[in-house]
């Protein structure tokens, strides 16, 4: 049998005496979107940031297609197939749209060394490709700048499938956004995850997406997993309930009684 | 051994005035987020006003309440400074501050000359400590042990005040947040002044305190100033007990480096540094920044080459300054020369600033290099003309290469520092290294061969290479390689996030900058046929930096522009002054405050404008006839 798309092992970080991330272990497949939730400060962040190489894990273990990428910097995890979008997206704000995605795409070929030739020529039509994967092809010549948060979210989606990845780690998606668009957003990298066989690990605040996108739901309390399975499981679960969602109705309780 | 001592002794007073020097620098960056350059300045300004003081009051009481009161005066000024200039610019970026803070320095070098005149001038023994001290059969002179004293009372003071009262715990919340503590009620604005006045209190009494020891001149200031850059670069910006320690450290060096390297100490301090940035990158006790400020005001438009018809305008243009010699006599054609040479140097500081948005200091120093490459390549190892021209290119780059790997360790206003320091260390090589550089007499007789000696001949080759090298520093930017360079700063979290090492980039474009400054170097060395210190100080970087400023720094190349308005200003003007650093430190911080986009960056925005206005009366008149 190969090996998961992700597999994390007892992976633990601390701040000073704050244990941030505990003891968390979990796996991964292509194609399929793990949710990983809880309330602020339960660790989340903490977790991507050592997924991408971002913070170095105290203890534990990271491998990713069986190769072990357990401290290497965000560079090197980039380049063995793996997609970020961060909470407070982070774009090249002096650049039009398209050349957000076309600096990803050299980044890829590998290009990015090179002082010859213009660089806003090359690679446009598989820029523009992305682009309206996302949605976003009729503004490829817009300042990203300018663009509102919801734009420039589906933008740092296109970027982050620049190296065709094979796991995409999404920090709160859509957080931001209004409504409405959260849930086109969600809807849209799980047609491209599903599409492309994609493994997607993503935090989210917004119960609705959470529950209607997932097919698997971690709950992180405190820096340990205190839930994980499908949505209906995690939803029945009474500790997620005591802890994490309190004793109030939330998010279809009455359909799950 | 005893001798030893006594040059431990030396260093350990030596470094109480750095410490108050670098302590002021620190509490004020650590409130307002500004390094302040004018720090030199008030340190000199420290000095002359207590000898002034000094000299007109009698009595131990006027000696010493006049170093105080020297402090006072200061401390007032500063706090004018702060309510007239830097609240004006506190949002602006940290390159604007810089430049604006090294006006004011600018402007107080030529009103002390003007004031207390050129010359040195030697103050008042302090009174009760005119004698030496016997330590170890040496004599020690006994103003040292007092300063030697007064580092750690005033380190002590600092924390007490600092911990004990209220408007201690305030600058210390306001080093840790500043919006919280406005959020909480504190009027910020006078805890910015406050706080600047007692930095600049502190820098002053450092310099007022120099009196009985060392004569006071109007060269003090940058002295200092980059010596203060090595003591916080070392310590960590914002910590006061860091600041003790390095100087403390910087001092020593300096007192033993004179035993071991004689004509080059410097360089002893140079390798503390590099070692402790290799080690610990903020600096000893210094925490890492947080995200750094956009190097660049406000939102850029996107950039994009030259259409058609514009490149048709360049060619028209380069056609035109082609055709200079046939109408132009030998003056004008050497003012053209140096225009051309600016030019280059400009433009490739461009390249660091707009598209790296990186902030060099320091970019003198590789300008110096090339000169001095191609000086010693064409005296001492007797090269053809173009190859002394490549053996200048080989210095500069070298020389960025290695600087540039320490430099690209920092990013934002520690960059700036060590840039600058890194220069000055440069120049001081230079200065004293009399055997290969002739040090202050520089090198002379550096002649282009009879065929390329003309004016006209030397300046259609400066022409061809200056454009060849605007035009290859555009395509780079617009090279895979530059909108690399530009990812990394709009966002280096982004750009680590797709594979763009930050440090790599960045240090690329370093030496590629540092490259075409040497060219520009070698060629000038050619056009004056001689190379002195200077090419490579801090007046030159600050000049090649305003050039950009005044062109535009959120342009491709409108350093270009401002060279050449700069230069032909300043020939003008200057010429007709006795007073060019006032005049051209209020320029500076007039461009900062009312013109930071330049002039090719004010008309970019102009342009847009203009059309659209011409677009809707256009439309206008077509919706006339269907009315």
């Amino acid at each position: 049998m190969s090996a998961p798309l992700l597999s994390v092992d007892h992976l633990s970080k601390s701040y000073g005496g704050v244990k941030a991330v505990q003891d968390v272990s979990f796996t991964l497949e292509r194609g399929e979107l793990l949710a990983l939730i809880g309330p602020n400060g339960a660790g989340k962040s903490t977790c991507f940031n050592m997924l991408n190489g971002q913070v170095r894990p105290d203890f534990g273990r990271i491998r990713i297609e069986g190769r072990e990428t357990t401290g290497l910097d965000p560079r090197r995890v980039w380049a063995l197939g793996v997609g970020r979008t961060f909470q407070i997206t982070a774009t090249f704000g002096s650049m039009s749209v398209r050349e957000n995605v076309q600096v990803g795409l050299l980044a890829r070929h590998g290009a990015l060394a090179r002082m010859t030739g213009f660089a806003g020529r090359t690679l446009a039509a598989e820029a523009d490709d992305l682009l309206a994967l996302v949605g976003m092809r009729d503004a490829a010549e817009r300042p990203s700048g300018e663009l509102a948060y919801g734009d420039l979210k589906r933008l740092e989606l296109a970027v982050a499938l620049t190296n065709e990845p094979s796991l995409l780690l999404m920090d709160e998606p859509t957080a931001g956004m209004a409504p409405a668009d959260r849930v086109e957003l969600m809807r849209l990298a799980a047609e491209i995850a599903r599409a492309r066989r994609i493994g997607i690990l993503f935090t989210e605040h917004d119960m609705d997406v959470v529950f209607e996108h997932a097919d698997r739901i971690m709950v992180l309390d405190r820096g340990r997993i205190i839930a994980e399975g499908t949505p209906a499981t995690v939803r029945r679960d009474p500790k997620v309930r005591a802890v994490y969602l309190g004793e109030g109705h939330l998010f279809g309780s009455e359909a799950a009684a | 051994m005893d001798f030893l001592v006594v040059q431990f002794l030396t260093g350990l007073a030596g470094a109480s005035s750095l410490f108050l020097v670098a302590s002021g620098l620190s509490i004020i960056f650590g409130v307002t987020r500004i390094v302040n350059f004018a720090h030199g300045a008030f340190y000199m300004l420290g000095a002359y006003i207590a000898y002034t003081l000094t000299e007109r009051w009698s009595g131990a009481l006027g000696f010493w309440g006049g170093l105080i009161a020297a402090a006072l005066a200061v401390a007032a000024i500063g706090a004018l400074v702060e309510i007239v200039l830097l609240r004006r610019i506190y949002r602006a970026p940290e390159l604007f501050q810089l430049l604006a803070t090294f006006g004011v320095t600018l402007m107080v070098q030529d009103l002390s000359v003007l004031i207390w005149g050129p010359e040195d001038l030697v103050g008042r023994r302090a009174p009760g400590f005119r004698h030496s001290v016997d330590i170890l059969g040496q004599s020690v002179p006994s103003y040292d042990l007092l300063l030697i004293a007064l580092g750690p009372l005033v380190l002590g003071g600092l924390w007490l005040l600092f911990h004990k009262t209220r408007f201690g715990v305030l600058v210390r919340a306001a080093t840790q947040d500043r919006d919280m503590v406005a959020a909480l009620g504190v009027n910020q604005r006078w805890l910015f002044t406050g706080v600047f006045a007692l930095g600049v209190f502190l820098a002053a009494l450092g310099g007022a305190l120099q009196l009985p020891r060392d004569a006071v001149s109007h060269t003090m200031d940058l002295r200092i100033i980059v010596e203060v850059f090595v003591v916080v670069v070392i310590g960590g910006l914002g910590s006061v007990g860091g600041a003790y320690l390095a100087a403390l450290l910087v001092s020593e060096l300096n007192a033993f480096g004179i035993l071991v390297m004689p004509t080059i100490s410097l360089v002893l301090v140079f390798l503390v540094m590099a070692v402790v940035l290799v080690v610990r990158p903020h600096g000893l006790f210094g925490k890492p920044e947080g995200p750094p400020r956009a190097a660049i005001g406000g939102l850029i438009r996107p950039w994009r080459p030259l259409s058609g018809a514009e490149r048709l305008g360049m060619a028209a243009l380069f056609a035109a300054a082609a055709l200079l010699p046939l109408v132009a006599g030998s003056y004008v054609l050497s003012v053209g020369t140096e225009i051309l040479i600016f030019a280059l140097f400009a433009a490739s500081l461009q390249l660091l600033m707009s598209a790296g948005g990186i902030a060099s200091f320091g970019h003198a120093a590789y300008f110096g290099l090339g000169a001095y490459g191609a000086a010693l390549g064409a005296k001492s190892l007797a090269l053809p003309f173009p190859a002394a021209l490549a053996c200048g290119i080989a210095l500069g780059t070298l020389g960025a290469a290695i600087f540039g790997w320490f430099c690209v360790r920092l990013s934002g206003v520690y960059f700036a520092m060590l840039t600058l320091a890194f220069a000055q260390i440069a120049w001081s090589v230079a200065f004293q290294w009399t055997s290969v550089t002739g040090g202050d007499n520089g090198l002379l007789g550096i002649w282009p061969p009879a065929w390329a000696s003309s004016p006209a001949v030397f300046y259609w080759i400066t022409l061809a290479l200056a454009a060849a090298g605007v035009a290859a520093i555009r395509a780079i930017v617009f090279s895979p390689f530059g909108y690399a360079l530009r990812a990394v700063r709009d966002s280096a979290l982004r750009a680590e996030a797709i594979g763009i090492g930050r440090r790599g980039v960045q240090w690329t474009a370093f030496v590629i900058a540092g490259g075409f400054a040497a060219l520009a170097g070698a060629l000038f060395a050619f056009l004056k046929g001689s190379v002195f210190p200077d090419n490579l100080g801090i007046p030159l970087s600050v000049d090649g930096l305003v050039m950009v400023l005044l062109g535009g720094v959120e342009t491709v190349s409108g350093a270009v522009v401002g060279a050449l308005v700069y230069r032909a200003l300043s020939v003008v003007l200057m010429s007709q002054t006795d007073y060019s650093k006032l005049v051209l430190g209020l320029f500076i911080v007039v461009l900062v405050v009312a013109f930071p986009r330049g002039i090719v960056g004010s008309l970019q925005a102009l342009l847009p404008r203009l059309r659209r206005a011409r677009a809707s009366s256009i439309g206008a008149a077509a919706l006339r006839p269907a009315e």
